[in-house]
């Protein structure tokens, strides 16, 4: 006859993950962040090529003018801020995805995340440096180049 | 299956164009002509067909996107995650349908 084991006999440990990725919550927020951010990076995203590629002259309008034109205005400043950082977070973090599924070796995996998060910083930080440094009329610059309300 | 593979590939395809679309932005901190100079580099009929590529990845990533989430979400969604891939697909080529003609027009010249 075969018994069965006591249910309160002790367990063998419980076998540990290979490697360790998260603790806690973290994954689930940004589970919940990409869906959230995505829906939103649509609209920033399909206005921003509207308003460059579609409207007007398209792409070929696009020079130093243009863009300065569009930084006038507060509503185009925030509009590329809050793409900026929303595109750089959720893509920041699929790539960082991306790396887990493919970058078996500790080492490789390490070296890739620091230069995915490097470039994130740089990134994000020049850029936002950028739109809220920017002058639309620089001294100096030939009058042909900027924008026609630089006239003074 | 290919659906989730193409994702990815526009997903990290657009990654890498943002990092470098941040970089040729800052040179308007620059001066004028440094970023009139490499614009205009920019516009000629390879890039056009260049940015065609970009939003048509952008385009997939983010209809495909919007299915994903509605499979998430949606409590039929599941049910109803082949229909809308043919959504998406649809919804694209209307899409790129749109677009492509006038950006073409404004690479080849015209007006
Ligand atoms: C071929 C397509 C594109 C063209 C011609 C284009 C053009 C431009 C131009 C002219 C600017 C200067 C400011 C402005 O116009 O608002 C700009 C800024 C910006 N674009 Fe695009 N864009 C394109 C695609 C994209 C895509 C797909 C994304 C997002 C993934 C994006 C994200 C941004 C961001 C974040 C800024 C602000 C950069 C900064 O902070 O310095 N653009 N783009
Ligand atoms: C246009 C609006 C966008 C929508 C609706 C969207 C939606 C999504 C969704 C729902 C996911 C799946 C996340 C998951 O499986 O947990 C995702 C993944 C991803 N997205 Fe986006 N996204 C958009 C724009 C972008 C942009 C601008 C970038 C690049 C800067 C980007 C890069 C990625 C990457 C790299 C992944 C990871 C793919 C993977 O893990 O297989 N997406 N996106």
């Amino acid at each position: 006859m075969t018994t069965i084991a006591d249910p309160k006999a002790p367990r063998p440990p419980k076998p540990r993950p290979a490697r360790l990725t998260t603790r806690g919550n973290t994954e689930l927020y940004g589970w919940v962040f990409m869906r959230a951010s995505g829906v939103i990076l649509l609209v920033l995203i399909f206005g921003h090529l509207f308003v460059n590629l579609v409207a007007g002259e398209g792409v070929s309008a696009i020079d130093f003018g243009f863009v300065a034109g569009k930084w006038a205005s507060p509503f185009w400043q925030v509009w590329d801020l809050l793409m900026l950082w929303l595109a750089m977070i959720h893509g920041t973090n699929g790539v960082r995805t991306i790396i887990n599924d493919y970058a078996e070796r500790d080492g490789v995996r390490l070296a890739l995340k620091a230069s995915l998060y490097l470039a994130f910083v740089v990134v994000v930080v020049l850029g936002t440096l950028v739109i809220f440094t920017f002058d639309p009329c620089p001294s100096g610059s030939p009058a042909d180049l900027l924008p026609s309300f630089c006239t003074a | 299956m290919w659906s989730w593979v193409a994702h990815r590939v526009t997903g990290v395809a657009i990654f890498f164009f943002l990092l470098v679309h941040v970089l040729d932005t800052s040179l308007v901190r620059i001066s004028p002509e440094a970023y009139n100079d490499v614009i205009a580099t920019y516009k000629n009929p390879i890039m056009g067909i260049g940015e065609a590529g970009l939003v048509a990845a952008i385009v997939f990533h983010a209809f495909n996107g919007i299915r994903i989430i509605l499979v998430d979400f949606w409590a039929k969604g599941p049910k109803y995650q082949r229909v809308m891939l043919w959504v998406v697909m649809g919804l694209f080529v209307v899409t790129m349908a749109g677009f492509l003609p006038r950006h073409l027009m404004h690479v080849f010249g015209g007006e």
